[in-house]
């Protein structure tokens, strides 16, 4: 009988293991952006910004030009190459600390300019690399190793919607929030990922996709368990769905 | 026919940039360069280019650092303040090794300071101001003519070292105008096709590029760090630049760059009037500097003398290239003011005794 391949690595992953813990959902996330890339056909007219965090060795994994931005700001980056080659697909794999926290001034402006890039936004509530400390988007009473007694609104305020703040603009093309902890999810991330790249393809301006995941290590919990947790505590608070739509 | 057009200094050097082939400019206002930004903001669009106001400097320098990725010339301009603030994206940039040129039209400081022209970023352009083992090669012209020259040339050194270009210049050269032409400098230097490098060619080279500054492994990041000191090396061998006159005979040389060197040598030439053999010695290349001219002076000197609008940074170059082999001297005003000519002719004749 033929060998008929029925899974295979999207052509633009390269072919080595990531650096990513156990139950951590970079890896999925990673895949399809580089399965949305690899279905538009523009490897090579691709070009990836890398964000301070995890993903900071997203270019080991993603076969596409890179660049490895500051800490917050992949967007101004991805903003200047834009505008000199506005011929290339241009994306910022960002997280929390990274997107919401310290690059807070280059997302809104750059959704506000309503540049023409793609921004995929992994929110996990809680700094991975730095060892689970606290991220503008952690939960209320979530325990992070610098809110050791839980998030205290009185001293850090309130978990940022991200979406929803930046669904108010005008000029953003396309905002959704999706998740990536079961499959059913999985596959309507992937929906929100390609309508992100099509709406950049089609010069509809800005796109941003946020995908709610895991950092099982820092919450301290196993993978199964952060999967759970996710669906229980962070969808009722970062509701999942489409905040704007290309015209 | 002289093709000499009367400009203000902010507006020559954008378009300076502009007659360099550079299309690409990010800005944010800041005084006193704002001229810069606005003349951009008029022009770009004339060639094609793209003028964008960025939300901050911090912002404007990254989005330098995605254009400068594509290959394509890019300038950025700011003044002190504004500077600081872009110190970080400097640093990624050098250790990235992309080209750009960078504007500073100094203000006082420190911290807000004032909005009148300062020479106190030396240390700042040339010492660092960002973080790691990093150097900018900083030129600092002595008139708008020069200004638009170096600028030009900016853009083929910083393409050929691949290293962030700076050109160091104060409020004064910003604001007043000056007859200038626009001749096309070029260096010759022989720079490689940005197509082996920049984003967007992934096709045409066979492989992708990474534009980073991640280096986890220490013997890498080791090994880069030893890859730039050899570019800057290379510098100090072919970039350093100054300017210098009546020094053969002089018994005290000034040391002055930029628009302090114009008010010095109204001094040196009031000395030269009263029988004092003055001399000037004046850096154009701040980052490499001459040391070379202050190492070698002939044995008729008996003091340097260093002015800066400044409480003095430029003089510790002087002081390490003089070697203790005369006395050196500071005299500096700061925070908005100037050194008048005859309080520099006043400093020479108290450091003679």
């Amino acid at each position: 009988m033929p060998e008929v391949k029925i899974f295979e690595r999207p052509k633009c992953m390269t072919d080595v293991s990531t650096h990513y813990c156990p139950g951590c959902t970079h890896g999925i996330v990673h895949r399809l952006v580089a399965e949305a890339i690899d279905e538009f056909g523009i490897q090579e007219k691709t070009v990836g910004v890398a964000p301070v965090g995890c993903a900071v060795l997203m270019y080991n994994y993603i076969n596409t030009d890179m660049y490895e931005a500051a800490h917050g700001r992949a967007p101004a980056v991805a903003t200047g190459c834009k505008r000199v080659r506005p011929d290339l697909t241009v994306f910022t794999y960002q997280g929390d600390g990274d997107l919401a926290s310290i690059g807070v001034a280059e997302i809104v402006h750059a959704a506000n300019r309503g540049e023409n890039i793609t921004v995929i936004f992994i929110n996990n509530a809680i700094y991975g690399m730095t060892g689970g400390q606290m991220a503008p988007t952690t939960l209320l009473k979530q325990k992070t190793t610098t809110c050791p007694y839980g998030r205290d609104p009185k001293v850090n305020g309130y978990p940022i919607r991200i979406a929803e703040m930046l669904a108010t603009l005008e000029a953003p093309g396309y905002i959704a929030r999706v998740t990536v902890a079961r499959p059913k999810y999985v596959i309507k991330a992937k929906e929100a990922i390609k309508k992100a790249f099509q709406t950049q393809i089609e010069e509809k301006g800005f796109s941003l996709v946020e995908v709610l995941s895991t950092c099982p290590t820092n919450w301290g919990m196993r993978p199964a368990e952060a999967l759970k947790w996710l669906e229980e505590n962070m969808i009722p608070y970062y509701p999942l769905g489409e905040f704007k739509l290309p015209d | 026919m002289s093709n000499r057009v009367l400009m203000k200094g902010n507006e020559a050097f954008a378009e300076a940039a502009v007659q360099a082939g550079c299309k690409y400019f990010f800005g944010y206002p800041i005084t006193p360069q704002n001229e810069i930004p606005e003349y951009m903001s008029k022009r770009l669009p004339e060639v094609g280019g793209v003028y964008l106001q960025a939300e901050s400097e911090v912002a404007g320098i990254n989005m330098i650092f995605g254009a400068a990725g594509t290959g394509f010339r890019t300038l950025i301009s700011s003044s002190s303040p504004g500077i600081s603030l872009m110190s970080e994206g400097i640093s990624y940039i050098a250790a990235a090794e992309l080209p750009c040129v960078i504007i500073n039209v100094m203000r006082g400081g420190p911290g807000l300071g004032g909005i009148l022209p300062a020479q106190s970023d030396y240390f700042q352009a040339t010492k660092g101001g960002g973080h790691g083992d990093y150097r900018l090669l900083v030129l600092a012209p002595g008139s708008l003519q020069e200004a638009t020259e170096f600028i030009m040339m900016a853009f083929d050194l910083t393409e050929f070292y691949r290293n962030p270009v700076m050109i160091l210049t104060d409020g004064f050269m910003g604001q007043m105008m000056e007859a200038v032409e626009f001749k096309k400098v070029k260096l010759g230097y022989d720079i490689p096709d940005v197509k082996e490098w920049a984003v967007g060619y992934m096709a045409q080279r066979g492989k992708r590029t990474l534009l980073k500054s991640l280096s986890l492994d220490p013997e890498v990041l080791e090994q880069h760090n030893q890859k730039l000191q050899k570019k800057y090396r290379l510098m100090e061998e072919k970039e350093v630049r100054f300017e210098s006159a009546n020094v053969d005979d002089a018994e005290i040389v000034i040391a002055a760059y930029g628009t302090t060197a114009r008010i010095a040598k109204s001094a040196v030439k009031k000395l030269r009037d009263q029988g004092i053999k003055a001399g000037i010695i004046r850096p154009q290349s701040l980052y490499p500097f001459p040391y070379k001219p202050f190492s070698e002076l002939p044995e008729s000197v008996k003091h340097v003398l260093v002015v800066e609008m400044s409480c003095g940074q430029m003089v510790e170059d002087v002081e390490l290239g003089v070697s203790r082999k005369v006395p050196v001297s500071f005299y500096g005003r700061c925070g908005g003011m100037a050194p008048s000519v005859e309080e520099i002719e006043q400093a020479a004749k108290k450091a003679l005794g």
